[in-house]
Parts: structure tokens; C-alpha cells; sequence
């Protein structure tokens, strides 16, 4: 078979990937045309998939928060419970370490195995202040006879919380695999990919938390 | 072998842990370029983030708002900060590349919509539809 056959496969509408470039690329990629888009913009599109389903399962849990927000059985209410000093302190944890991780997929960018463990040091230690602040937090809270079995406000607060902070622990493991990484095997092209998809989860942890200290924490604190 | 086309072939659609550069798109540098600019989107993203959120605070202890207004205030500024993260943060755009992380975010906002104001709604008439239980007590006498 002639090499013109191979590679050119009949397509006179150019339905199929490859188009008439060498490559099987072309500047309209991205369109539909014109090949497989890059594995950085397949990877990252793919954890953007599992991302989204995240949302959606934690948006499940807002959900059963937001209906049995006033079913406390006689026990205590959000104003009774929540200290808008203690979110505040963990708003900013968070905030710090999501900004301290874009740092990082900079230095990445750059190539600074330096910056790059810096970078990912400070944002572990911003994200394991947080779930010191949340444990802390969650400890009171028990050992005020407020536990996740006294009503069902409490169940559906510890669950949408506490399923963030589960959340927030796993990315720190993340993390640490991460750094080791880098470390060990440098600046490759899969360990930078594995490294974009961290960063998305992180990012990703920040806007829960947007939704957890808005419409939890500080509207409770607002609503009678 | 006939059949197959010559991307198919390519070293960049092996399984696995492949070891190379991503090749470059028409249009996008294969790396970052301008360090100075991207830190500055940062910078700009985490300063209108603490902003909002001094906003979301004070908003909590003002008198200055219509006490019943509050509520939705909170609500706007949650989602304008979740919007600020995901432009400035993970970076959505409208470039031709990003086009099915779009469709794909928008089809998440719509599930959990659906799930968020569906759940409130229907649990809303069933509270206020459901039968009190003292009225219930006293139905079969």
C-alpha cells in the first residue's frame, strides 16, 4: 500500500480527526477538527470531569443541610455553636494555601525544584492549620454534647463539613506524594500532569469551602 | 497496519507513563512565558477572593443592609467569589481549548441546581402541606 493511502484516509468533510496537516494537527484544534487535542488538555480534562461530579455529590449534601438546617431537636442552633472567628481564621487558611499552590504550578512551570517544594511545603502547612482549626472546632463541639447524633442539623453539619475536611486530609496525602515526586523524579512530562490535577483539586477544595463559610457558617450565624 | 493512520502511531497516545513533551498546540506557547503576568493574575484573583470575603463577614454584623436582603446578599457574593476562583484559579476561559471544560461546568451547575433548589422546594411544600401532628391526633375521634 502506498504511503499516500495511509496517510490520507478518504474524508473529503474532514468528520474524522487528522485533516490534511502532516501531523494530524492543525490551529482549529480544540474545534472538532484536526486531531486529539494535547494529554495535558486530555488530563485536565478528565479530572475536571470527576471534579464536577464531586460538586455535584457535596451539593447533594448542601442540599440535605439546607432542609434540616431547623430540625434541631431541642439542641443547639448555629448561633449557639458557631464562632465566626474560628471560619474566619480557617477561610484564610484556605484562601492562602489555594493562592501558595497557584506558586507552585508556577514554579513547576519554571522548573524550580526549589520553589516548587517551597511552595508545596507552605501550602500543606496552610491546609493541615486548617484541619487544626476544623478538628479543634469539631472537638468542642462534641464535647459540648453537641456530636453529629444530637439532631439532625448536627448530622447534616457534620456530614457536608466533615466531608470537606475528609477531603482536605486526602489532598494533604496528595500533596506529600506530590513533593515527593518532584523530588525524586524531577520535572517529567506525567508527574507534571499528576501535579495538574492536584492543583484543580485544591483550587477545586476552596470553592467548597466558599460555599461551607457563606451559606453554613455565616448565614446561620444571620438567620434567627 | 494498513488501516491504521499515523497519529494513532504517535508516541503521545501510548498508555501509561510516557515520558516527553506535550506538543504544541497552534496558537499556545508549550510553556508558560511571562512568570511576572502570571503572578500578577494570582495576586489579582487572591485580592478581589479577600475582598469578597471581608464583604461575606461584614455583611453578617451590618445594619447597614435590609435584614431580609442579607441572605441574598450572601448568596451573590458566594457566587461571585466561587466565579473569581475559577477564572483566576483553575484558569476557566473561553479559549477554543477550554471550550469542553465550559460545557462540562455548566452542565454541573445544572445538576446541582437541580438538586439544590429541587430538595428545597420539594421539602418546603411537603413541611407546609404535611398535616400537623396534633390535627392528626385528634382525626379519629
Amino acid at each position: 500500500m502506498s504511503t499516500e493511502a495511509l496517510r490520507a484516509p478518504p474524508d473529503p468533510r474532514h468528520l474524522g480527526h487528522g485533516g490534511e496537516s502532516a501531523e494530524g494537527l492543525s490551529e482549529f484544534t480544540g474545534h472538532g477538527t484536526g486531531g486529539p487535542a494535547p494529554k495535558r488538555i486530555v488530563v485536565g480534562y478528565g479530572f475536571w470531569i470527576f471534579i464536577l461530579s464531586d460538586v455535584i455529590m457535596f451539593s447533594a449534601f448542601f442540599a440535605t443541610y439546607a432542609v434540616l438546617v431547623d430540625s434541631r431537636a431541642g439542641g443547639p442552633g448555629p448561633h449557639q455553636l458557631f464562632d465566626l472567628r474560628n471560619t474566619a481564621a480557617q477561610t484564610a487558611c484556605l484562601l492562602a494555601s489555594s493562592f501558595v499552590c497557584g506558586m507552585a504550578s508556577l514554579a513547576v512551570g519554571q522548573r524550580s525544584q526549589r520553589w516548587t517544594q517551597i511552595a508545596l511545603l507552605v501550602t500543606g502547612l496552610l491546609g493541615a492549620a486548617f484541619l487544626a482549626l476544623e478538628f479543634r472546632e469539631f472537638a468542642g463541639f462534641v464535647a459540648r454534647g453537641a456530636g453529629p447524633t444530637r439532631s439532625g442539623f448536627l448530622s447534616a453539619f457534620f456530614t457536608l463539613v466533615g466531608c470537606h475536611g475528609v477531603h482536605v486530609t486526602a489532598g494533604l496525602l496528595w500533596l506529600g506524594t506530590m513533593m515527593a515526586q518532584f523530588w525524586a523524579k524531577g520535572f517529567r512530562q506525567n508527574i507534571r500532569h499528576r501535579f495538574l490535577c492536584f492543583s484543580l483539586f485544591w483550587h477545586a477544595l476552596d470553592i467548597i469551602w466558599i460555599g461551607i463559610f457563606s451559606l453554613v457558617y455565616v448565614m446561620g450565624t444571620v438567620l434567627p | 497496519m494498513s488501516t491504521e493512520t499515523p497519529q494513532s502511531t504517535g508516541p503521545d497516545f501510548e498508555a501509561g507513563s510516557y515520558v516527553g513533551e506535550d506538543r504544541p498546540l497552534g496558537g499556545e506557547p508549550p510553556a508558560p512565558t511571562d512568570l511576572a503576568a502570571e503572578v500578577r493574575g494570582y495576586l489579582l484573583g487572591l485580592g478581589i477572593s479577600i475582598i469578597l470575603t471581608a464583604a461575606t463577614f461584614w455583611a453578617a454584623g451590618t445594619h447597614l443592609i435590609y435584614g431580609p436582603g442579607i441572605v441574598m446578599a450572601l448568596v451573590v457574593l458566594a457566587i461571585a467569589q466561587m466565579g473569581i476562583h475559577l477564572v483566576f484559579f483553575l484558569h476557566i476561559t473561553t479559549a477554543p481549548d477550554n471550550t469542553n471544560n465550559v460545557l462540562a461546568l455548566a452542565f454541573g451547575i445544572l445538576i446541582a441546581g437541580l438538586i439544590v433548589f429541587g430538595s428545597l422546594w420539594v421539602m418546603a411544600h411537603l413541611n407546609h402541606n404535611m398535616i400537623p401532628v396534633r390535627d392528626l391526633s385528634s382525626m379519629g375521634q
